[in-house]
């Protein structure tokens, strides 16, 4: 078991605003942790700030990920070397397929790793595999990124990105948010075929719903952008029981 | 060095490469002394042999230019052009017209090699025929003779003003009259040389055809005249390419492009335009000031433009079709793309008379820094145009916050039947889109590059599959350090 993410006494501003104040946490390979908490806890700025939003400063602390401070690295070294960000509003990109954004991230990584692109046919039976898994039609993959797709369509493209770019770290961001029950149990089979001894996964959400098809190792409870608490699945189910108002106001 | 310092160079270093086709080749020329008057259109022609129709035709052309006030209705701002400034002839050095590949001067060769264009015939450029202006006149055309076997006449305009003056003078100046525009005069008493395209009747051409301009001396003006026939039922696919040397002076370039379709015939005609656009603030660059019309004159018949346009300081064109015959149609494709300081007031008339014609008008425009970019349309149904459609989308798309996009459509009907729709966008790259490419691993160079190229995806895909790669790889060139 390596360690794949350790943060300490992380602060972090948006603007003026102090969104993150004085954060601790480690994440070790084969691990699966998630961080629940009211709105506006901070839980979606952690998420942009290990990814490298420019919006997001970091006043003090450091984010090491494996022998890296990623202070140091762009975002797409970021990604290059293992980050994933599933976002909470991914973003339309009109007339670029599916297909042809996924063939440019997968290439440029390898690039990164000085690797030459990947050939089309190994390319399309990765995709074609990982794409029904997630219950993704192959037209779909045809039309511009996430162009026209429902919120759950969405999402499902967010996890599908994910396992064809092979992360080591995967952050998703409320992914859960907006998907019937169904599109969830699909999300939630793509997140644990990814889960295994060498990968780690942060799941932020709201509920406790999505941590029953993948259950966390630990849950931690954000507020006002620290964690206050930290615990096992019971915990997320004390949380869905008695909200969130006994820890955040005791 | 301060950050800022540092990314500015950066960003220098992206613009000076970002034009790589700014050389010079040093070569023996013969060009004439700057300077425009009788003399200097009967010298032009006079040097190049051409008979005694063409000569008063270009007298009478350069009579009327004289009189005509310079056109300022464009969105453009334009320094003032000394015309008494520019050589109007200037031409390789060589004896006698070249006739073979063997004759011409290796250094020419080379240039071409170097824009990546294979002259050599056994470099058979996935069978593309290929003829090469530079500067004034034209080098040389390649697979003359498998044009030939079909029927299909593929030369530069002087060897056809020479050797088929009598379809030059039934057709020259039907589409473009010598009075159409200030431009179009100037080029009918200037034109220095061009390409001709001949294709009989249910001919259709066993390939692409293609062109390409090279303005190399400097201080030369390029006066091209392009003419293409279509005869009853043939096909061609044309593609004319440009290129320019980097120079600090705005250089000319006026051209002349006719087009004739007759009855169930299909001209598709595809420009990748890259002349040189100037420095970052503004110095030098190509004045591209162009006159393009195609007449579809017989039912059936179609017309389409495509163009990628990313080159030029300034650009002024409208790739136009008057649908004459019934049932004919007209296209317009196009990607306008503009950096810096660079100006493009571009669009398409659609000139309707004849029943049941249709037209399409694509138009992608995408501005960058601190540059211009105006689309101009004109959809005209005439009376007798029942039953006409016209389909218009004109997308702009901006990159940083000082750029301009602007949009002019103009549409005129003059009967109850025709249809017409008008669909109009502008959207800006959003740093959340930029910033979700780059999560998933892509340089925002290339981030910028792969949403341009999904925003002008409709009209890539209306190139031949050869050149729409190209164009890709030169929509990306184009905006590098376009963010900064």
């Amino acid at each position: 078991m390596t360690k794949i993410l350790s943060i300490k006494d992380l602060h972090v501003d948006v603007g003026n605003t102090s969104i993150v104040n004085g954060l601790n946490l480690d994440i070790s390979s084969g691990e699966t942790h998630a961080i629940m908490g009211p709105n506006g806890s901070g839980k979606s700025t952690l998420a942009k700030t290990i990814a490298g939003h420019p919006d997001y400063k970091i006043r003090s602390g450091t984010i090491m990920y494996r022998d890296h401070d990623l202070n140091d690295l762009s975002i797409e070294e970021r990604s290059n070397l293992g980050v994933f960000l599933g976002f909470q509003y991914p973003i339309e990109i009109p007339g670029l397929s599916n297909t042809a954004f996924l063939k440019a991230a997968i290439n440029a990584k390898r690039k990164y790793h000085n690797l030459g692109d990947l050939s089309a046919s190994d390319f399309l039976v990765d995709l074609k595999e990982k794409s029904r898994m997630m219950d993704i039609e192959q037209k779909f993959l045809s039309r511009g990124v996430n162009e026209g797709f429902s919120g759950g369509e969405k999402k499902r493209n967010e996890i599908l990105q994910m396992l064809m770019l092979e992360p080591v770290l995967s952050i998703l961001d409320e992914t859960d948010s907006g998907l019937d029950i169904d599109s969830m149990k699909v999300v939630a089979s793509g997140v644990n075929a990814f889960r295994n001894e060498n990968t780690a996964s942060l799941i932020i959400t709201h509920y406790e719903r999505l941590l029953n098809y993948i259950t966390p190792d630990y849950v931690h409870v954000f507020h006002n952008g620290a964690i206050i608490k930290t615990g096992d699945i019971q915990l997320a189910r004390d949380l869905e029981e008695k909200g969130y108002e006994w820890l955040t106001n005791p | 060095m301060s950050e800022a310092d540092n990314k500015n160079k950066e960003i220098n270093e992206f613009l000076n490469k970002s034009y790589e086709y700014g050389f010079t080749t040093e070569i023996e020329s013969e060009t004439i002394p700057p300077g425009l008057d009788e003399a200097v259109v009967t010298l032009i022609s006079k040097k190049k042999k051409e008979p005694e129709f063409l000569l008063n035709w270009r007298l009478k052309a350069f009579n009327h230019w004289k009189k005509m006030p310079k056109p300022d209705w464009a969105k453009l701002s334009i320094d003032p052009i000394d015309y008494q400034a520019i050589s109007y002839f200037s031409k390789p050095k060589q004896d006698g017209g070249p006739r073979s590949l063997d004759e011409v001067d290796p250094k020419l060769l080379e240039t071409y090699e170097k824009l990546g264009i294979p002259l050599h015939e056994r470099a058979k450029l996935a069978g593309v025929a290929v003829d090469a202006v530079f500067d004034s006149v034209s080098v040389v055309t390649t697979f003359k003779d498998k044009l030939a076997e079909a029927g299909v006449i593929f030369c530069s305009f002087s060897e056809a003003a020479i050797d088929y003056p009598e379809l030059i003078e039934k057709y020259l100046g039907t589409v473009v009259p010598i009075k159409d525009n200030y431009f179009a005069a100037l080029n009918s008493a200037v034109f220095s040389d061009g390409t001709f395209v001949y294709i009989p009747k249910d001919v259709r051409c066993p390939m692409e055809l293609s062109t390409y301009f090279r303005i190399n001396e400097a201080k030369t003006g390029q006066f091209e005249r392009t003419l293409i026939i279509a005869e009853e039922g043939s096909y061609v696919s044309y593609l004319e390419g440009c290129t320019a040397p980097m120079r600090d002076e705005n250089q000319l370039h006026a051209a002349v492009v006719e087009l004739i379709a007759h009855k169930d015939a299909e001209i598709k005609y595809s420009t990748v335009q890259n002349w040189y656009p100037g420095d970052e603030d503004g110095k030098g660059g190509i004045y591209n000031f162009v006159t393009k019309r195609g007449d579809c004159k017989g039912e059936n018949s179609k017309i389409s433009w495509t163009q990628i346009e990313t080159g030029s300081s300034i650009t002024w064109k409208y790739p136009s079709c008057i649908l004459r015959g019934d049932n004919s149609t007209g296209e317009f494709h196009s990607i306008a793309l503009t950096n810096n300081l660079q100006q493009a007031d571009t669009g398409t008339k659609m000139i309707r008379l004849g029943k049941d014609t249709k037209s399409k008008i694509i138009s992608k425009g995408i501005s960058a820094k601190s540059s211009q970019n105006t689309y101009r349309g004109q959809v005209t149904m005439a009376k007798g145009a029942k039953n006409a459609r016209n389909f218009t989308q004109c997308d702009s798309l901006l990159i940083g916050s000082d750029a301009g996009a602007h949009t002019f459509p103009s549409i005129d009907v003059m009967n109850s039947s025709s249809i017409l729709e008008h669909e109009a966008t502008t959207s800006k790259i959003a740093d959340e889109q930029l910033f979700y490419c780059m999560q998933r691993g892509i340089s925002e160079e290339d981030a910028i590059g792969l949403i341009v190229s999904g925003f002008c995806k409709e009209v890539l895909n209306e190139l031949p599959m050869e050149f729409a790669v190209e164009a890709r790889a030169l929509l990306q060139v184009n905006l590098e350090g376009a963010i900064g």
